[in-house]
């Protein structure tokens, strides 16, 4: 025993430093990373820890590790499920996720398309210079807009009434928060989103279109049969990502755009959880239903990577 | 990427078909049309700003300035807690630009190295931040523990490092620094410090001017941590003001309450107008010259997602 233990030290110590010898050869690089991992520990990590208090009760002066544990353990997800607003807020967070995607996706998409078949360069860099204007924007911007547009004494009720039309209540009816809600984040984002599918359009080598042409192609044939499958994996590794965040679908224009009389629809998980979080102060319970958005994001993230992965060989892990 | 080797589209001899000039012009008409969209709502507010408000409430679809009236101006330059809000968002923007710079550069050229023993793990811990987060309350308790609630900091710090851009940044090294150059600072004895310092960095002037816009725009338009992390009324940034004015209607509480009621009704529907100008157009003015890094930016990253 003992005389094993003494042969086998030495032996360990040599192959210990050796397998770190290339560890300490970068430690340079490891300074050049420290400020960005002391963020990651701290803002990132250290709350993902903070989490635990979705399964405590949670008090200030016990601290995370001190505060009791819930009894029972989901108390607050229980608690979360058995109110008409969870049943509401899921309902609503899901359909304007769904919708934002439906509708949100495929228009860059078609946007970039077209603007590559503008030949002329001067045109498409002007046109293309204007659709990213509106990403400058803040979400408040945004919404200011919409109130003063979309108002009584509006720019878009104007356009109504003098096409003989009734006024509308765009802001305060119900049915068309989605509606704005939807539109105005297309029109913010679509020219950012078309960017990196133009650069994937710019990239394809003209021969293609050439030879096409000899075959008597027409535009739209062109665009369908050569255009469309190569900017593809491009378009499946943006859905990807986009629905990795699908359930913190713009929150915080949800919130901004919330007024007294569409809390029905413009309610989601997320304003939800900042309400009864930090505006009542019920930690616990806000964190719950925080993290059960979280997890559920990250399910949907992960089936979408792994049928990505299966269907077209594209994954992002 | 492929930018430089843009080879022209060949001149087409063959005659456009029919079907090919109809495709021309519904194209045309198309891009017109989003263009107009786009760009037709900031410029009517933007005219809304200075047109007297009987005439935009008459309905009449403004195309060019028609009878001036400015008193909104006046008052919005003089209204306090907007240039208090300036001067937030200005000071947040500049520590917090700085602060991501200092953050992320450094960490994008270190992951880039291949030799950088544990890099995958280190990058995957990264990117596991874009899909996945503590959530708004325990960051909160953080903010809380850490004693930074209400200060710069808590504008700053939980925005400081975004995995997006370190990937961006990372892809950007990896793509502009050939190894050899590496190899041959190294033969020369150079360190992994010297190399970073006197090679590395003079040959980033373009993720750095595109890592400061990203940065700087989040930055500027932050409103949420603001509400969050923020309590005292003098140390919200413009957003928050604007929000506060816009869409909470305190725009009537800007005029002096000693005007008279019609002047006061027709200055409280101008000044929404003139409050979005003020805080949306300096953005809108710069960004036509540095959106080519923008565009930039984006392509970058796109190389290795």
């Amino acid at each position: 025993m003992k005389k094993g233990e003494v042969a086998k030290k030495p032996a360990n110590k040599v192959s210990f430093l050796e397998r770190i010898k290339p560890a300490l050869q970068c430690w340079q690089l490891y300074v050049l990373l420290i400020p960005a991992l002391i963020w990651l520990i701290v803002f990132a990590y250290y709350p993902m820890y903070g989490l635990l208090i979705a399964f405590k009760d949670f008090k200030g002066r016990l601290g995370i590790l001190g505060s009791p544990w819930a009894s029972p353990l989901l108390e607050h997800f229980q608690t979360f499920f058995s109110t008409s607003i969870a049943v509401n807020a899921i309902k609503n967070t899901v359909v304007i996720s769904l919708e934002t995607l439906l509708f949100g996706f495929p228009i860059p998409v078609i946007f970039a398309l077209l603007l590559n078949q503008i030949q002329k360069n001067g045109p498409r860099r002007v046109i293309q210079t204007i659709s990213y204007a509106p990403y400058f924007m803040s979400n408040v911007v945004v919404v200011s807009l919409i109130t003063v547009l979309f108002s009584a004494n509006g720019l878009v009720n104007h356009v109504i009434t003098s096409a003989g039309g009734k006024e509308v209540m765009f802001t305060s009816l119900p049915q068309y928060f989605r509606p704005l809600f939807i539109g105005t984040n297309i029109w913010q984002t679509m020219g950012f989103n078309a960017i990196i599918y133009i650069a994937a359009l710019t990239a394809i080598s003209p021969e293609y279109y050439e030879a096409a042409t000899m075959d008597g192609a027409t535009r739209f044939q062109k665009i369908l049969y050569i255009d469309v499958p190569l900017i593809m994996p491009t378009v499946i590794l943006m859905l990807i990502l986009q629905v990795g965040n699908i359930m913190n679908v713009g929150y915080e224009k949800a919130y901004l755009m919330q007024n007294g009389s569409n809390t029905t629809v413009s309610e989601l998980i997320s304003t939800y959880v900042y309400k009864v979080g930090l505006q009542s102060a019920q930690y616990s319970f806000a964190t719950a239903v925080g993290l059960f958005n979280s997890v559920v994001n990250f399910i949907i993230l992960v089936l979408t990577n792994f049928i990505a992965k299966k269907t077209s060989d594209i994954s992002i892990f | 990427m492929a930018k430089k080797d843009k080879i022209p589209q060949p001149k087409s001899t063959v005659k456009l078909s029919t079907g090919d000039k109809i495709f021309n012009v519904v194209n045309f008409i198309i891009m017109a049309l989003v263009c107009i969209v786009i760009v037709y709502p900031l410029y009517y507010v933007l005219l809304a700003s200075v047109t007297d408000p009987v005439i935009v409430n008459s309905g009449k679809l403004l195309l060019y300035p028609e009878s001036w009236y400015i008193n909104g101006y006046v008052t919005t330059l003089k209204y306090g807690p907007l240039w208090t809000g300036y001067a937030n968002t200005i000071k947040y923007t500049v520590v917090g630009t700085l602060i991501s710079l200092f953050c992320t550069i450094p960490a994008g050229y270190a992951l880039s190295r291949k030799d950088l023993v544990g890099r995958k793990p280190i990058m995957f811990l990264f990117t596991f931040t874009m899909f996945f987060s503590g959530g708004i309350v325990p960051l909160y308790l953080t903010i809380k523990t850490l004693g930074i609630y209400n200060t710069t900091w808590a504008m700053v710090l939980p925005v400081a490092v975004s995995a997006y851009n370190l990937i961006v940044c990372r892809s950007f090294f990896e793509s502009g620094l050939p190894d050899e150059l590496l190899e041959a600072a190294k033969i020369d004895g150079c360190s992994d410090f010297g190399f970073f310092f006197k090679i590395a960095i003079p040959l980033s002037t373009t993720i750095i001017a595109v890592m400061t816009l990203f940065y700087a725009t989040a930055m500027w338009n932050q409103f949420f941590n603001a509400l969050m992390f923020l309590q005292d009324d003098d140390k919200m940034p413009l957003q928050v003001v604007l929000r506060n004015l816009v869409l909470m209607n305190q725009a009537n509480q800007m005029g002096s309450s000693a005007s008279e009621m019609v002047t006061k009704q027709k200055l409280a529907e101008q000044l929404k107008y003139c409050v979005v100008v003020v805080s949306a157009f300096p953005l809108l003015c710069v960004y036509p010259f540095l959106q080519k890094y923008f565009a930039k930016g984006v392509t970058i990253g796109a190389v290795k997602g």
